[in-house]
């Protein structure tokens, strides 16, 4: 500790501070602040680049070493039809949950720490606040997600090389790929918005996994007609099919239309935690 | 100026705040005390609107919080509760409330250097001693350069040498004509910072009043007696305008003599205790001798803020009963 002496402020009556008056852009570049100046951040991302990545790369590497193995003919049939989507299934299947815990963390570590008094205090309408952190989460993760999905794309192409050449140019690829960016992109506002009606870390993780992980086998599994809508409108269903380049036969929803019940699911999502944070006490 | 209004807040059927209304004035340092529990914190976020109340209002210049725009400009806060997180900077942690304000980033380092966190600015705020935290929400709470200030128990964790900062700090603020609303359980602490002092006790106003008042309206012209005549002498007593009370229920010491201090051959002590106010120790010994009423004992207490708080708050509910004291400024919002 330093300061012996009482450094105390400038000698003048309370006039309001040099500055303008605070716009949306600065809350913008609050809460870039926050989520730079944390390690879960940089971590989280790290994690998602290396492992999307290097998990394409290790199972397509897999798939090419053993096949027309025994009894891989139906997967590799599979491939053939629509390689894009196996190229997204390896590795994104994993590394999503990286966003997932990313998105959770942005919003439960500032109650778990205490600083979401700092920020509403701040911002006591709170809801500019919270705007500002999903724009600011959204550009963030387009960008990481874009490069992760082109990335993905072009070590998987090259691998699959050998056994089938597959194309940004070919129907469907480019909106696949850059789909698959906004995928995950999604993904990570979904998970703020469980974070936001959760507030804490362990639950809003555990809930946004069992979400993306556990439901789809769980629908999955529902008779019927019924059933299989209710499956096709799941959030991670329903999400992940843009990362097709083609709608499977006898598929309910289009790539844009799943993609479009992902976004409804997210912002009904976002709905009900803006309207807690401004109802709760923080 | 912070006004407060009939302010209640009750937590899953739990009062916290009751029909409380006070008022903070600028230029002085106003303290705001009360036992745990007694709803201070609780005060201070409903005003801060981190908590919305059942009841009542809360303004800050005429103005609830909610709608200040660019509220760090003119409100400062330091909560007890921790509001920092521990992996970012102290500079950052600044850095990030200045921007939502549109503060130039130098104001970052002003602050810095008035707590004196400019060495350790880049430190991960985990790493900080309760002190340093304390020093990181004072900072925090001057980024603004607020006219008006809450402190929730600024000198938590403070050494002296810190204490003496903050005392220092918060009196020079005052006398630049800001309003500064300050909690604490340490009574002497207040008694040499604040020039007003607001009591709570269960969500309730119990005083308001200037700190001088508080000490020289409470013991500090009460006298104990002690007589197996208590009748008789409060009867003597009153009439030479005398306020006749019994003791304050919950003990702090002061019914230790009751029962055996003396050798147990004596018979039980049937003596009552009163506590006399509006007459000297001197003048109610004169009075009982000329009547014959036997004393006990005959003690003028001692003054200490310390000692008038306790007192203010262990009779938080029967002090209602007792409109005369000239403690009770408010009384009318002090139920």
């Amino acid at each position: 500790m330093t300061a012996s002496s009482p450094v105390l402020p400038a000698e003048r009556p309370a006039a309001p501070p040099p500055g303008h008056r605070a716009g949306f852009w600065h809350l913008m570049l609050a809460e870039w602040t926050k989520i730079r100046s944390v390690r879960s951040t940089s971590w989280t991302l790290l994690l998602f680049v290396v492992l999307t990545i290097g998990l394409t790369a290790g199972l397509t590497a897999l798939i090419v070493s053993s096949w027309n193995g025994p009894r891989a003919a139906p997967r590799d049939a599979r491939i053939l039809a629509d390689p894009v989507s196996f190229i997204f299934g390896a590795g994104i299947g994993l590394g999503q949950l990286t966003i997932c815990v990313l998105g959770v963390l942005l919003i439960t570590t500032e109650y778990s720490t205490g600083v979401i008094r700092a920020s509403l205090l701040a911002v006591p309408r709170r809801l500019p606040m919270l705007a500002a952190k999903v724009i600011v989460t959204v550009i963030m993760l387009l960008i990481v997600a874009e490069i992760v999905a082109f990335g993905s794309f072009f070590v998987g192409s090259a691998l699959l090389h050998s056994k089938v050449a597959v194309s940004l140019s070919d129907p469907g690829v480019t909106r696949a790929t850059i789909g698959a960016g906004l995928y995950l992109t999604v993904l990570g506002v979904f998970a703020l918005a469980i974070g936001l009606l959760i507030r804490h870390t362990a639950g809003a993780i555990a809930t946004v996994i069992g979400i993306v992980l556990v439901l789809p086998i769980l629908t999955g599994l529902l008779p019927g007609s019924w059933g299989a809508h209710v499956d096709a409108y799941m959030p991670e269903q329903a999400g992940s099919l843009i990362t097709h380049a083609q709608q499977a036969a006898g598929g309910l929803l289009t790539p844009w239309e799943g993609f479009g019940v992902f976004c409804i699911w997210t912002a009904l999502l976002l709905a009900a935690g803006a309207y807690l944070l401004r109802r709760r006490d923080a | 100026m912070i006004e407060v209004r009939d302010l209640t807040k009750s937590y899953g059927g739990k009062v916290a705040v009751d029909h409380l209304s006070f008022t903070v004035e600028p230029g002085r340092v106003t303290g705001f005390l009360g036992p745990n529990g007694a709803g201070k914190s609780t005060t201070m976020r409903l005003i801060l609107g981190l908590d919305r109340p059942q009841g009542g209002t809360a303004t800050i210049d005429g103005h609830p919080y909610r709608e200040l725009h660019d509220p760090l400009r003119t409100v400062g806060a330091l909560l007890e509760a921790k509001s920092v997180h521990s992996g970012r900077s102290a500079r950052n942690h600044l850095l990030f409330l200045a921007q939502t304000q549109a503060l130039p980033t130098s104001r970052v380092g002003e602050v810095l250097d008035l707590v004196g966190l400019r060495d350790v600015a880049d430190k991960r705020a985990g790493s900080f001693s309760l002190g340093m935290s304390q020093r990181l929400g004072i900072a925090a709470a001057m980024l603004g350069d607020p006219r008006v200030l809450l402190l929730d128990e600024p000198v938590n964790g403070l050494d002296p040498e810190g204490v003496l900062w903050i005392r220092n700090l918060m009196k020079y603020l005052a006398s630049q004509g800001r309003t500064i609303l300050v909690s604490s359980h340490l009574m002497n602490e207040m008694a040499v910072t604040a020039d007003h002092l607001i009591v709570i006790g269960r969500g309730r106003l119990i005083a308001e009043a200037s700190t001088q008042e508080i000490i020289a309206g409470s013991s500090g012209q009460s006298v104990r007696v002690r007589t197996p005549e208590p009748d008789r002498l409060t009867s003597l007593l009153t009439a030479q305008g005398a306020k006749v009370v019994p003791p304050a229920p919950a003990g702090h010491g002061q019914q230790a003599p009751a029962g055996g201090t003396p050798d147990g051959a004596e018979a039980p002590d049937t003596a009552a205790t009163l506590i006399v106010t509006g007459l000297t120790a001197p003048r109610i010994g004169e009075l009982a001798a000329s009547s014959s009423v036997v004393l006990h004992e005959l003690t003028p207490q001692a003054a200490s803020l310390e000692e008038a708080f306790m007192e203010l708050t262990a009779g938080s509910l029967e002090f209602g009963q007792h409109g005369a004291n000239p403690l009770a400024a408010s009384e009318g919002s002090a139920r």
